[in-house]
C-alpha cells in the first residue's frame, strides 16, 4: 500500500471543492439562484469556457491526490522488516503519465524530434564525430529515423485524430439521443434542434468545444507515448508534462488566494458598514494603509519573510515537495491577506445600503442581536458580490503569479508553474537557433485557462449584475440610428 | 477647500505612520538584524564578529524600539525604529544595506522612469480611447464583435509574453530597435519605442473594454438623443458630444495614477535595462536590500496618497456640483 500524503494545498483545494458543492446544492434549492445561474447555463461562450475549465479542474484534482509509493523490499531483508517508502511524493497524474514523466532526455529537443537539439561528440565506427545524437526516448522505436519519421508521425497522428473524431461523434450522438428521449422526438429532429440552436442550452457550442478538445486529446494520446509532443526543456524534461503540472499551480493560486481574501473582506466589510463610526474609521484606516503600499513590494516583503522561516526550520518538512508546497500555500495566503481591501470596500458600501432597509430595521426592532442581523439578514444579501468578485479575481491572480515568479518572490523554483516556464523561456528566446516550444507551451495553456475563466466570469457577472454588461455584444441589429430623411 | 486639503494631508500622514509601523514589523520582527547580516554577507559560515561589524556600520546594532542604556529622550531616538523611520518623513533615506546613498540613487533614477512612464501613459490613453470609441461607433456589427473578442484575448495574455515576443520580433528578427539599454539625448527615442509600444498593447484589452462600457452608458443619455434629433450625424454625435462628456470622468479617474508614474514600471524597466526606479526596486528585492525596499514602500505610499488627494481635487474641478467638506 502506498502511503497517502496530504499536502496543505491538496486539503485546501478539497475544501474548496466541498464549498463549491455546498453552494451548488444551496443554489439548486433556491428558486432565485437557480434562475440566475440559468442565465450562465444559457450563455454559449460561458458554457464553452466551462468545458475547458472542467478539463483543467479535473487535471488539477488528479494532480492533487498525493502519495509516496512503497519501495520494493531490500534483497535479503527479513520478511517482517519495516517497509520503506520512497522519498518522492507522486500524484495520480504522475502515475497516469508515468511514461512521459520518466522519459528524460539529456537536454533540449524540438517537438516530435528524434534527435537532440545540440551537437555532441559521438563515437561512430571508431571515429569521433560531432553530430546530433539520437534521443533516448523520443522516436526510439524507429530504426532509421530519417526515413521512417515522417510516415510514422503521420500514421500515428491519423490514428489519434480518428479516435478523437469517433469520441466527438459519439458524444454528439449521446447528447442528441438523450435529448430526443426526454423530448420524445427522433434523434434526427433533436440533432437539428441542437445545430440550429433552438433550445435554451447552447449545446452546439458545448459539443463543438468538446469535439475540439477530443481531437487534441486523441492526437496527443496517440503520439505522446513515442515522441515528445512539445519537445523537452534544458534538463531534458518533457515540456507538455510540465505544462500539465503547471495547471495545478495556477488553479491553486487563482482559487486559494481568492478564497483567502474572503474571510477578512467579509468580516471587515460587514463590520465597517454595520457599525459605522469608530469601527468604520478604524477598518477604513487599515485597508487604506494596506492598499497604499505597492502590492509587489508588500508581497515580496511577506515572501522574503516566510523564506527565512522555511530556511530556518528545515526539519518541519519531510520531503522537498512538502517544502515547496508550503511555500505555494503561504504565497496564496499572502495574496489573500494583501488583497482583501477591494472586496471589503465593496461589501462595506453594500452593507451601508442594506443597513437602512426596512427588514433590517424591523429585525432590530424585534430585538435580534447584531450578530444575528449580520449573519441572517446582511450576509446572504452580499453573496452575489462575493461570487462576482471571486470569479473575476481568478484570471488576474493566475497572470500575477507569472510576474511574481519573475521578480523572484513567486512559487518555489522546483514547483512547475507557468511563471517559472516563462522565466526559463526568456533566455531561450535569445539563443540561436531559437528554443521556442517552452514559451509556446506556457502561452497556449495559460491563455486557454485565463481566457476561459474570463469568459465564464463575465457571464457570471452579467447574470448576477445585469447592469454591468462587460463584454456583451448584441447579436441582433439595433434599429438604425442614422436619421432617415 | 483649503481646509479639506489640509485635513486630507493630515490623514495621509497618519496613513504613512501606519505604513511605517507595518513595514517595520514585517521586516524587523521576524528577521532579526543578525539574519539580515548573514544574508547580506552571504554564506552560512559567517563569524559573529563579521555580523557585529556589519551591524555597526549600518546602525543595526541598536535595540529595536527602546534603548535602556541611553538617557531621556534618547531612550526613544537611539533605536533602529526611530532612526530608520522618522528621517523618511523628511525624505532622508540614508544609506542602503550595500552602502550607497538611497536619496542620490532615487534622484538619478527618477528621470529614466518618467521618460518611459509618461509617453506610455499619454499614448496609452489616446490609443485606448480611440479603440473603444471605434468599438462603440461600429456597435452591433461584426467589427464590434471581433474587436471585443480581440480585446478579451489581449486581456488574457500575461504581460511577460508581450515583452518576450516583442523583443524577439522587433529586436532579434527585424533588428529595428535595440533589445535593451538606455542613453540620454536623441538615442533615447530608439531605446524607448519598443517598451512604450508594449506598454500600450499590454494595457489595451482591459481598459478598452472598460471605456467601451462607459461610452455605451453615455450614448443612452438624453443629450445624445437631443443631438441625434437635431439631425447630427452619428460621427459628430460620437466624436464631439459623447467624447467630450465621457472624457472628463475618464481623465479624472486617471489622475489617481499620475503620481505613481514616478515609481516606474517594475517589469518593463528590468526587461529593457532602463536604469529607473522599477529596476532599482527589483534589484533590491533580489539582493534582499531591506533599506531600499522600505524606502521604496515609503515613496510608493506617499505617491499613492498624493494620487487620492489629487483625485478629490480634480473631481471638484471637473464637476462643480461636488463640494468638498
Amino acid at each position: 500500500m502506498p502511503k497517502p500524503v496530504f499536502l496543505a494545498t491538496d486539503l485546501a483545494l478539497l475544501a474548496q471543492l466541498l464549498l463549491i458543492a455546498l453552494y451548488v446544492w444551496h443554489s439548486l434549492h433556491s428558486p432565485t439562484l437557480r434562475q440566475t445561474w440559468r442565465h450562465v447555463l444559457h450563455d454559449a461562450a460561458a458554457m464553452s469556457a466551462g468545458v475547458v475549465l472542467l478539463l483543467f479542474l479535473s487535471i488539477a484534482v488528479l494532480d492533487s491526490v498525493h502519495f509516496r509509493p512503497l519501495l520494493p523490499p531490500v534483497a535479503g531483508a527479513a520478511a517482517n522488516a519495516e517497509r520503506a517508502y520512497s522519498t518522492r511524493t507522486l500524484s495520480l497524474l504522475d502515475l497516469l503519465l508515468a511514461g512521459p514523466r520518466e522519459a528524460r532526455e539529456k537536454t533540449y529537443s524540438e517537438p516530435l524530434d528524434t534527435h537532440q537539439f545540440s551537437k555532441e561528440s559521438l563515437l561512430i565506427d571508431g571515429k569521433t564525430v560531432r553530430d546530433f545524437p539520437r534521443l533516448q526516448f523520443g522516436g526510439s522505436h524507429l530504426k532509421d529515423a530519417q526515413a521512417e519519421w515522417g510516415g510514422d508521425v503521420f500514421r500515428r497522428s491519423l490514428a489519434g485524430l480518428f479516435r478523437g473524431i469517433v469520441f466527438a461523434l459519439g458524444s454528439c450522438w449521446l447528447v442528441a439521443f438523450l435529448r430526443a428521449r426526454a423530448a420524445k422526438t427522433s434523434v434526427t429532429n433533436s440533432w437539428r434542434a441542437i445545430w440550429n440552436r433552438t433550445g435554451d442550452v447552447p449545446w452546439r457550442a458545448i459539443l463543438l468545444t468538446t469535439s475540439l478538445l477530443a481531437l487534441a486529446a486523441g492526437w496527443i494520446t496517440a503520439v505522446w507515448p513515442y515522441y515528445h509532443v512539445l519537445g523537452t526543456d534544458q534538463t531534458g524534461n518533457d515540456v507538455l508534462f510540465q505544462a500539465l503540472k503547471s495547471i495545478r499551480t495556477a488553479v491553486v493560486i487563482g482559487s486559494l488566494a481568492t478564497v483567502a481574501t474572503l474571510p477578512l473582506a467579509i468580516i471587515f466589510g460587514i463590520l465597517a458598514g454595520y457599525y459605522k463610526g469608530r469601527v468604520d474609521d478604524a477598518i477604513q484606516y487599515l485597508y487604506t494603509v494596506l492598499s497604499s503600499i505597492p502590492s509587489v513590494l508588500l508581497i515580496s516583503a511577506f515572501v522574503l519573510m516566510i523564506q527565512v522561516f522555511i530556511d530556518k526550520n528545515p526539519q518541519l518538512f519531510e520531503t522537498g515537495l512538502e517544502r515547496a508546497d508550503i511555500r505555494l500555500f503561504l504565497l496564496a495566503a499572502i495574496l489573500g491577506i494583501t488583497g482583501w481591501a477591494g472586496l471589503a470596500r465593496l461589501l462595506r458600501a453594500e452593507t451601508l445600503k442594506l443597513g437602512e432597509l426596512d427588514y433590517v430595521q424591523a429585525a432590530r426592532a424585534f430585538g435580534v442581536s447584531d450578530a444575528g442581523i449580520m449573519r441572517r439578514h446582511i450576509l446572504p444579501n452580499l453573496t452575489h458580490i462575493v461570487v462576482i468578485v471571486s470569479v473575476l479575481d481568478f484570471s488576474g491572480l493566475v497572470l500575477y503569479e507569472a510576474v511574481l515568479s519573475y521578480v523572484g518572490v513567486g512559487v518555489d523554483p522546483t514547483t512547475n508553474s507557468f511563471g517559472t516556464m516563462i522565466n526559463g523561456a526568456r533566455n531561450e528566446m535569445s539563443r540561436d537557433p531559437v528554443v521556442w516550444w517552452n514559451l509556446l507551451a506556457a502561452f497556449t495553456f495559460m491563455v486557454a485557462l485565463v481566457l476561459s475563466m474570463t469568459l465564464f466570469a463575465s457571464a457570471v457577472r452579467e447574470a448576477f449584475d445585469p447592469h454591468a454588461r462587460a463584454f456583451r455584444v448584441r447579436r441582433t441589429k439595433a434599429p438604425s440610428l442614422e436619421p432617415k430623411c | 477647500m483649503i481646509n479639506y486639503i489640509v485635513r486630507r494631508i493630515g490623514y495621509g500622514m497618519l496613513i504613512l505612520i501606519g505604513v511605517n509601523i507595518f513595514t517595520f514589523i514585517l521586516f524587523f520582527a521576524v528577521n532579526t538584524p543578525d539574519d539580515m547580516a548573514r544574508m547580506n554577507i552571504g554564506g552560512k559560515r559567517v563569524t559573529q564578529d563579521a555580523i557585529e561589524k556589519w551591524k555597526v556600520e549600518r546602525g543595526y546594532n541598536k535595540p529595536l524600539l527602546w534603548n535602556d542604556q541611553q538617557a531621556g529622550v534618547q531612550k526613544l531616538t537611539k533605536t533602529i525604529f526611530y532612526e530608520r523611520s522618522v528621517p523618511l518623513f523628511a525624505f532622508e533615506f540614508g544609506a542602503s544595506d550595500s552602502g550607497r546613498d538611497i536619496g542620490y540613487e532615487l534622484q538619478k533614477r527618477v528621470g529614466p522612469s518618467v521618460a518611459l512612464a509618461i509617453p506610455t501613459f499619454l499614448l496609452g490613453i489616446f490609443v485606448v480611447i480611440v479603440f473603444s470609441l471605434l468599438l462603440v461607433f461600429f456597435r452591433s456589427t461584426y467589427l464590434e464583435l471581433w474587436g471585443v473578442a480581440l480585446a478579451v484575448f489581449l486581456l488574457s495574455i500575461s504581460g511577460l509574453f508581450y515583452i518576450i515576443a516583442g523583443q524577439f520580433f522587433f529586436s532579434k528578427l527585424l533588428k529595428l530597435v535595440p533589445i535593451s539599454g538606455f542613453s540620454a539625448g536623441w538615442d533615447l527615442f530608439i531605446f524607448l519605442t519598443l517598451p512604450v509600444l508594449i506598454g500600450i498593447v499590454s494595457r489595451l484589452g482591459g481598459e478598452a473594454l472598460f471605456y467601451r462600457t462607459m461610452f455605451l452608458e453615455e450614448i443612452g443619455k438624453d443629450y445624445v438623443r437631443t443631438a441625434r434629433s437635431k439631425g447630427l450625424s452619428e460621427t459628430v454625435v460620437l466624436f464631439r458630444h459623447v467624447l467630450h462628456n465621457a472624457l472628463l470622468p475618464i481623465l479624472t479617474s486617471t489622475v489617481a495614477v499620475l503620481p505613481l508614474l514616478f515609481l516606474g514600471a517594475l517589469i518593463m524597466e528590468s526587461f529593457f535595462g532602463i536604469p529607473g526606479l522599477g529596476s532599482y526596486t527589483i534589484d533590491a528585492i533580489n539582493a534582499q536590500d531591506f533599506a531600499v525596499v522600505r524606502s521604496m514602500v515609503f515613496v510608493g505610499s506617499v505617491l499613492y496618497i498624493l494620487g487620492l488627494i489629487l483625485t478629490d481635487i480634480s473631481y471638484t474641478i471637473a464637476d462643480p456640483r461636488i463640494r468638498l467638506s
